[in-house]
């Protein structure tokens, strides 16, 4: 993405450390915890939350800390605390697999339901959870139109105006001088976002991956979550795995 | 032992089989086959050459020979252990020497990673007399349902090179094996081999079965035994010392840099004079640096080769067969060749740049004459100033015999969780049996019961405080109360990840072909080698200069980047530390004027002038500087305990110095010295206070929790104990993805657990290998009142190499957001130009 383009897209640093860009037209912050928030709407989205993919792999052995839905929910909690939103949107694969439900702390659980209390939770369906959850409260949907934006899933093919997605789980890798550094990102042109993974322990797919091919109008730009700030990178400060 | 053994030790095909060769058997040879007669555990200390390898199994070969025919098939009678794959070969190929001459019935044979399945099949159903295998190899004996059967025959364990192997991750891992074998086969003994080391009862004890509080050996004085004591030390022939020469290029020698390309010239002179030279160096960059730099001059087009640990292995391979046909001139080597199989035509030794330890240094010489009665000849090539010092104080240490001191080890519980969880596939076993048997292994003889329950609570649960994995669980107590490995797959999972060696991510250099698709490989390099490379830089590899033009998945397109300028790292320092013994003796040359006449014309005015200009410290003062230069102003102080404590020196000062106010903007390191530059100047700030030892506390803790060798050591704790595969039935994952998953692991367990195993275990990883604090610590503890300022008013000559780094220095530390937040700032300037 060169200069000029950049200038046209406006991207700017948001007070809350995240990175304002209007997609589609539609204002937004891509915020440093890989939340994407629309002021206008009083919409928070946030994609791949992965519940209980800890338990998951322990069921097959591989005893990771089980404490990766906790830490998930103490971030989406911070985050609807921090906005105040009025609609919680999960753009999918939130649960890790069709028996994660059933794997959830009861406490977990209650506070899953404490979302959907005073504000509207929307689960939009993807495909580790293609049914959505069962007793669960909130609404369930396989895309939402909003404003100039179509929230869904899984990216479709090709260019696609407006839309916001997750599935892919993207990162970027920065050359530094002396070391390379790996972070999640949003990967955006200004026509359409992909959300980075808000899981606690959703892996990354690295954006210069063929995966991403074809999606969009030229270099798309990088949003890299750092400590408390996202980094905007350009496509040609990143390299592959 | 009297050294007049009685020859009556050896059966006559034995004394005749030495006399037909026209040989005596030397008397440590004659003192193993006695101490086997004895029954006695035993180590060997003897340099390379002198038949030490014979030494170790002429006992075996005796009892194997003097054994009547079995009725039944028996198992293993010896079990050799060798750090390295191909050694084990190659002494495989020389027993059968004695063996076949004799006319012994014996059966040995090698067994490692290489081995192909039919004859691993057939080793396990018709064990052979002796097996030679690697310490990854007995891992895998060991969780096998068969071990207890396979090694009750057992009567001896040779462990080769172990003076290499036993303070390390790997040795931990032996040495629980050993305990295991020790309890399968009850009457085994245990035989070290070494080459010679500082105290040789620091390897004693690490070999000695002795649990702790044994039941009060009523000796004269009543007093408990040392677990030495169990280990009878025999000692080899010292040989004759080494010749080692400093060689210094015309006099000169550069203030600085890493890589004496000054004196190439004189080393290419040196390799034409000699039949084979090996050519060691510190870092894999040094080395491709000189192998380019050698070719450069090689008009006669001598046979030179490369050797280092990110060439492809059948490249390695290719090297180290063509030097034992003895067709190589000079071999360009790393640490890789430290150890290995005997080079009979090695008739020098050069090291360039400094030899960092005295007894990794006599070790290199060893390589060079397999003889015993020959010196060994070697020739140092300082790269700069204070390697001279460094050069000229090896020499004398090993003119002295003198080398760096061990230091004790303490076993690691990844390890042990590792072991744990093959102890229960082997067989079900009972708790306090099992604490009493890994007590044992002498890094493990003083592990607390509390720890051990932790370490089998983890292979069991996970150990976590939220106790929800039960259902889960891998390994559960039956009705019996023996523990055992819940499902077969649990068994099979573990199979796949056995071993403490953790070979880092890989990528293949290979050559972009048309339209960027991967074209012919090149060779593999550790992900690590490129990290710091951008597509279109040039880099030296397996003798090559390259372009990278991209990396994809796994591999590393490049194009060739003929007569370009390679782009070379500057942080050329060596990855190991300078030893506490040798830095002694370069601090006690810099004190002492008197010494300084032996060295070159430069290096003694260099000294002259610090001594004029700046201050010369007495040995057990540390010198501070500090002056301005610009409008920074600078500290610069000489610990000399090498670049790892020194980072960690740094990052902590500057905390402090931070909190002092005084405006801290950077800092850079060496092996000899640390700088720090800051708004202010510090020469009034009281330095005593500032390199006080309570730093070692809550700053340092703070520090670690959050710094990338925390998560890096977590990564090899997560990986050895078990906690995330490198391996799993259908497919491997690759190291990078598991670089990913271990990070976000390790945020997630320090914020919900921080005081869980594997962060304890990540945390002494750190703090020793990684930030070297207790060499930090010694040092603070050594300076203490002594700490000589000199405030100056330019830059000293002791300065001048230090601040010749700046600017040249890799990042480390937290940099990460920073770089993060350069490259946003960067992109935003230039999009609102």
């Amino acid at each position: 993405m060169n200069a000029a383009a950049l200038k046209e897209r406006l991207f700017a640093q948001s007070p809350c450390g995240g990175v304002a860009m209007a997609i589609n037209g539609q204002p937004a912050v891509m915020r440093p915890s890989g939340a994407l928030w629309l002021a206008d709407e009083g919409m928070l989205i946030v994609a791949d939350l992965h519940f209980e993919k800890g338990s998951a792999y322990a069921e097959r052995g591989q005893l990771l800390p089980p404490y990766d839905t906790a830490e998930t929910l103490r971030r989406l909690e911070a985050e609807i605390d921090a906005t105040a939103a009025r609609t919680v949107v999960l753009l999918g694969d939130s649960f890790h697999d069709s028996r994660a439900e059933d794997r959830l702390a009861g406490a977990h659980a209650g506070r899953i339901a404490g979302l959907a209390r005073g504000r509207r939770l929307i689960w939009v369906v993807g495909n580790h959870d293609a049914d959505g959850p069962r007793d669960l409260p909130g609404d369930l949907a396989d895309e939402i139109a909003i404003g100039r934006l179509i929230l869904r899933h899984e990216p479709l093919a090709g260019r696609q105006a407006g839309e916001v997605a997750g599935h892919l789980h993207p990162c970027a890798r920065l050359l530094g001088r002396g070391r390379a550094v790996r972070r999640r990102c949003f990967v955006t042109d200004g026509e359409r976002v992909i959300l980075p993974a808000f899981g606690a322990y959703a892996g990354g797919l690295n954006i210069r991956d063929k995966a991403y091919a074809g999606m969009f109008t030229g270099p798309p730009l990088a949003v890299a979550l750092g400590k408390d700030r996202a980094h905007p990178l350009s496509w040609s400060m990143l390299g592959g795995d | 032992m009297d050294a007049a053994a009685p020859p009556a030790l050896l059966p006559d095909r034995f004394e005749a089989w030495f006399a037909g060769r026209g040989w005596a058997p030397r008397t440590h040879q004659l003192e193993m086959v006695a101490a086997a007669r004895a029954d006695r555990h035993a180590l060997l200390i003897a340099p390379t050459g002198g038949g030490k390898t014979l030494a170790g199994f002429l006992p075996s070969l005796i009892e194997l020979a003097e054994r009547p025919a079995p009725n039944t098939p028996r198992g293993v009678h010896t079990l050799y252990i060798s750090p390295l794959k191909a050694l084990a070969v190659d002494v495989e190929r020389n027993l059968m020497t004695p063996i076949s001459q004799m006319g012994l019935n014996i059966v040995a044979e090698s067994r490692t990673g290489d081995t192909g399945e039919a004859r691993k099949q057939r080793q396990r159903i018709k064990p052979p007399d002796i097996l030679l295998t690697t310490p990854e190899q007995l891992a895998l004996f060991c969780a096998w349902e068969g071990a207890r059967r396979y090694f009750e025959d057992l009567r001896c364990v040779i462990i080769d090179e172990v003076h290499s192997l036993w303070p390390s991750k790997r040795g931990d891992l032996l040495a629980l094996d050993l305990a295991r074998l020790q309890q399968f086969a009850p009457t085994m003994r245990r035989v070290g081999l070494s080459a010679t080391v500082d105290d040789p009862d620091v390897i004693r004890r690490w070999l000695s079965p002795t649990p702790p509080n044994p039941p009060p050996p009523l000796r004269d004085g009543g007093g408990l035994a040392d677990p030495a004591d169990a280990v009878r030390l025999v000692r080899g022939p010292p040989g004759p010392l080494p010749r080692v020469e400093v060689l210094i290029s015309e006099g000169r020698v550069p203030w600085a840099g890493h890589t004496a390309q000054h004196a190439m010239n004189d080393v290419y002179e040196v390799i034409k004079r000699h039949r084979t030279s090996l050519i060691f160096v510190n870092t894999r960059f040094q080395a491709e640096f000189a192998f380019q730099e050698l070719w450069k001059l090689n008009d006669e087009s001598l046979p030179i080769a490369l050797h280092h640990g990110s060439l492809a292995a059948e490249q390695r391979r290719k090297v180290e067969a063509a030097m034992a046909r003895g067709h190589l001139r000079a071999v360009v080597c790393t640490s890789t060749l430290d150890l290995g199989i005997d080079w009979g035509d090695v008739d020098l030794v050069i090291q360039l740049a400094a030899p960092k330890g005295a007894s990794r240094m006599v070790q290199r010489i060893g390589r060079a004459n397999h003889r015993l009665d020959e010196p060994s000849k070697a020739i140092f090539v300082p790269a700069n100033r204070f390697e001279v010092l460094e050069c000229e104080a090896a020499r004398e240490a090993i003119a002295e015999n003198a080398f760096d001191a061990e230091i004790p080890r303490t076993g690691a519980l990844d390890v042990l969780a590792q072991h744990v969880m093959g102890c229960a596939i082997s067989e079900p076993f009972d708790l306090l049996s099992l604490y009493d048997e890994i007590r044992g292994a002498g890094p493990y003889r003083d592990l607390a019961w509390e720890d051990f329950e932790a370490v089998v609570e983890f292979v069991s649960t996970g150990g976590y405080a939220l106790r929800t994995y039960d259902r889960f669980r891998r390994i559960v107590q039956g009705q019996d109360g023996l523990w055992r490995v819940r499902t077969a797959q649990v068994a099979q999972r573990h199979r796949m990840n056995v071993g403490a060696i953790l070979s880092p991510a890989v990528l293949n250099i290979r050559l972009a072909g048309r339209r960027g698709q991967p074209g012919r490989k090149i060779g593999e390099v550790e992900e690590g080698y490129l990290e710091m490379l951008e597509p279109g830089d040039t880099f030296i590899f397996a003798g090559g200069v390259w372009r990278l033009q991209g990396i994809t998945a796994t591999d590393a397109l490049v194009t060739p980047g003929h007569g370009d300028d390679p782009k070379l790292p500057s942080w050329g320092g060596s990855k190991f530390a300078i030893s506490t013994f040798l830095a002694a003796k370069v601090r006690r040359m810099m004190s002492d004027p008197d010494s300084w006449r032996d060295l070159p014309d430069d290096v003694r005015e260099w000294l002259m002038v610090q001594q004029d200009k700046s201050k010369i410290p007495s040995s057990d003062q540390m010198l501070l500087e500090t002056f301005s230069r610009g409008r920074r102003h600078f500290l610069v102080c000489y610990p000399f305990e090498g670049r790892l404590a020194h980072t960690t020196l740094a990052m902590l000062l500057t905390r402090r110095l931070d909190r002092l106010g005084v405006g801290p903007l950077g800092f850079v390191v060496n092996d000899y010295a640390m700088a720090i530059w800051a708004l202010k100047p510090m020469d009034d700030i009281d330095h005593g206070a500032l390199f006080d030892q309570d730093m070692l506390g809550d700053d340092l803790e703070a520090w670690l929790d959050e710094s990338f060798m925390m998560k890096r050591a977590f990564k090899n704790c997560a990986l050895i104990s078990g906690l995330i595969e490198r391996r799993s039935p259908g497919g491997e994952k690759s190291g990078r993805q598991v670089t990913f998953s271990t990070d976000l692991i390790h945020d997630v367990l320090r914020r919900h657990q921080p005081d869980h195993l594997l962060l304890r275990c990540a945390r002494a990883d750190a703090a020793s290998g990684m930030i070297d604090v207790a060499r930090v610590g010694q040092m603070l503890a050594r300076i203490k009142g002594a700490i000589l300022h000199a405030p100056l008013d330019h830059v000293s000559p002791f300065a001048v190499p230090i601040l010749l780094e700046i600017g040249k220095e890799r990042v480390e530390g937290d940099a990460a957001e920073m770089i993060l937040a350069e490259a946003a700032d960067d992109l935003i300037a230039e999009a609102l130009s």
